[in-house]
């Protein structure tokens, strides 16, 4: 579960978010879309306390993020994949986890396994991976804790279409065990294709959310007609 | 579900200090230079050199001089490599995090003295030297590379740039000392903000009752002080 309320950041004169609310609800995934420099990023990283709003407030779980006593065994994040040390190996970065979680060791090859790194490349550093590597080795540390939420920023972004389908029925899988997700993207057709339910963001204001049927339906089945729509009319606006 | 204790994040900041390929090269320099060290003064230096006390100040030269390093990075890097988008997400408290990387560093200063005693005791068994390294000698020995750890973590946290902070905790130290060449009037006030001077006495044992006050105030300078202003700019910056 996580609730955003009235979130706002505002940098120099420019709202970055601007008075940002919506759910997300155990066995659902929802997607958070919107084009480049939007303000999904913002939003995800004032959700996990990284950033301080400059109004409104965020919960997970019912706590603000920072509040929860250890927050890896209860929401999975993973906000940029590039954002490892080159210089440490795949399983290396996993052991460290586990580490701070205080989670069983046999983790780390369970993991590995699962998000499709076999151990020659575990082994190898984080240096010499792709960006699609990079978003499997940040998907398994973001299930290191056995966690009930995730939270994902553009998690699609590098990976080819084979493990595009193969996150999709992860995130499917977890939802469908009562798990909370929350992912961004730019890719109108990546959320499609996964989200049951939608929140459009464009120059950091929501400007539509819903069932991801009821939204479709109200765009005369295509979601690209309403994004594109949506966007311009909040271009236009602003 | 509880926090990760401080001794657990201790642990794992321990391994993040050796588990990178930076950081474990460093580490065998380290250890390489203790032993070249020993082995220098064993070949070179005449029988007043051949005591354990002597074998084991050499075999620290290396550790003093590159553990700071170990020490800057395990803070920066966080920062030039982006890790700390992870490490503060997992711990939210970035105070407790800041802990547990000091208390690594004074686990891995202590390790290294370990390793120097051992390489200083095999140099001094071959050359049948004096068993003359007694515990005042030994304290302040380590004393020294804890200082040292704590100055690089202190600076690394402060500038939060691995390039700037390995720069700035060499050239300062020369930087000072040449000021202090060019206005003799700094040459009394001096040993209270030099750490350099204020730390001389610590390596060979002969610190006086007056130099103590100098040194806890160099260090206030360049630990306290540092470690302060670092973790205010660290708990007001933004992760990106």
């Amino acid at each position: 579960m996580i609730e955003v309320n009235e979130l706002s950041k505002r940098y120099g004169t420019q709202l970055a978010v601007d008075g940002v609310s919506f759910r997300c609800e155990p066995g659902t995934i929802t997607g958070f879309l919107g084009p480049n420099g939007a303000g999904k990023s913002t939003t995800l990283r004032m959700i996990t306390g990284l950033t301080p709003p400059t109004a409104g407030t965020a919960t997970v779980l019912g706590s603000a993020f920072a509040r929860l006593p250890n927050p890896g065994r209860q929401v999975g994040v993973l906000l940029d994949a590039s954002a490892q040390h080159a210089g440490r190996s795949g399983r290396e970065v996993l052991r460290l986890t586990v580490d701070v979680l205080g989670v069983d060791r046999r983790r780390v090859p369970e993991l590995l396994e699962r998000v499709g790194l076999p151990p020659s490349d575990a082994r190898k550093r984080v240096g010499q991976y792709s960006l699609g590597m990079r978003q499997r080795l940040g998907i398994a540390q973001a299930m290191v804790g056995d966690p009930s939420v995730l939270i994902l920023d553009e998690p699609a972004n590098g990976l080819d279409p084979e493990g595009i389908v193969w996150m999709r029925g992860l995130l499917r899988d977890f939802a469908d065990r009562a798990g909370t997700v929350l992912l961004s993207s730019h890719l109108l057709h990546e959320i499609e294709a996964v989200a049951d339910n939608l929140v459009v963001i464009h120059h950091g204001r929501i400007v539509a959310q819903g069932g991801k049927a009821d939204l479709l339906a109200s765009s005369g089945g295509s979601l690209e007609r309403l994004f594109l729509g949506l966007t311009a009319a909040a271009s236009v606006a602003a | 579900m509880t926090a990760p204790s401080l001794a657990r994040l201790t642990r794992v900041e321990l391994r993040k200090m050796i588990d990178t390929r930076a950081g474990f090269w460093l580490l065998v320099v380290v250890a390489l230079g203790a032993v070249a060290a020993v082995v220098t003064t064993l070949l070179a230096g005449d029988g007043r050199d051949h005591t354990m006390a002597r074998f084991f100040i050499v075999s620290g030269f290396g550790a003093a001089l590159l553990l700071p390093v170990v020490g800057i990075l395990a803070v920066t890097s966080e920062w030039t490599q982006r890790t700390a988008l992870t490490t503060f997400t997992l711990v939210p408290e970035r105070g407790r995090v800041v802990a547990a990387k000091l208390l690594a560093g004074c686990a891995l200063a202590l390790a290294a003295v370990f390793v120097c005693l051992l390489v200083a005791a095999v140099g001094n068994a071959i050359a049948g030297g004096h068993w003359n390294l007694d515990v005042a000698r030994l304290a302040g020995g380590t004393a020294y590379m804890l200082i040292a750890v704590l100055a690089g973590l202190a600076l690394g946290l402060l500038l939060m740039s691995s390039a700037s902070a390995i720069v700035a905790y060499f050239v300062i130290p020369t930087a000072v000392g040449l000021l202090i060449e060019v206005v003799p009037a700094l040459k009394d006030p001096s040993q209270w903000f030099d750490l350099g001077q204020a730390t001389a006495s610590l390596g060979n044992a002969s610190m006086a009752a007056g130099d103590w006050p100098r040194l806890a105030v160099a260090m206030a300078i360049w630990i306290g002080l540092p470690l302060v202003l670092g973790l205010a700019r660290l708990r007001r910056r933004e992760l990106s």
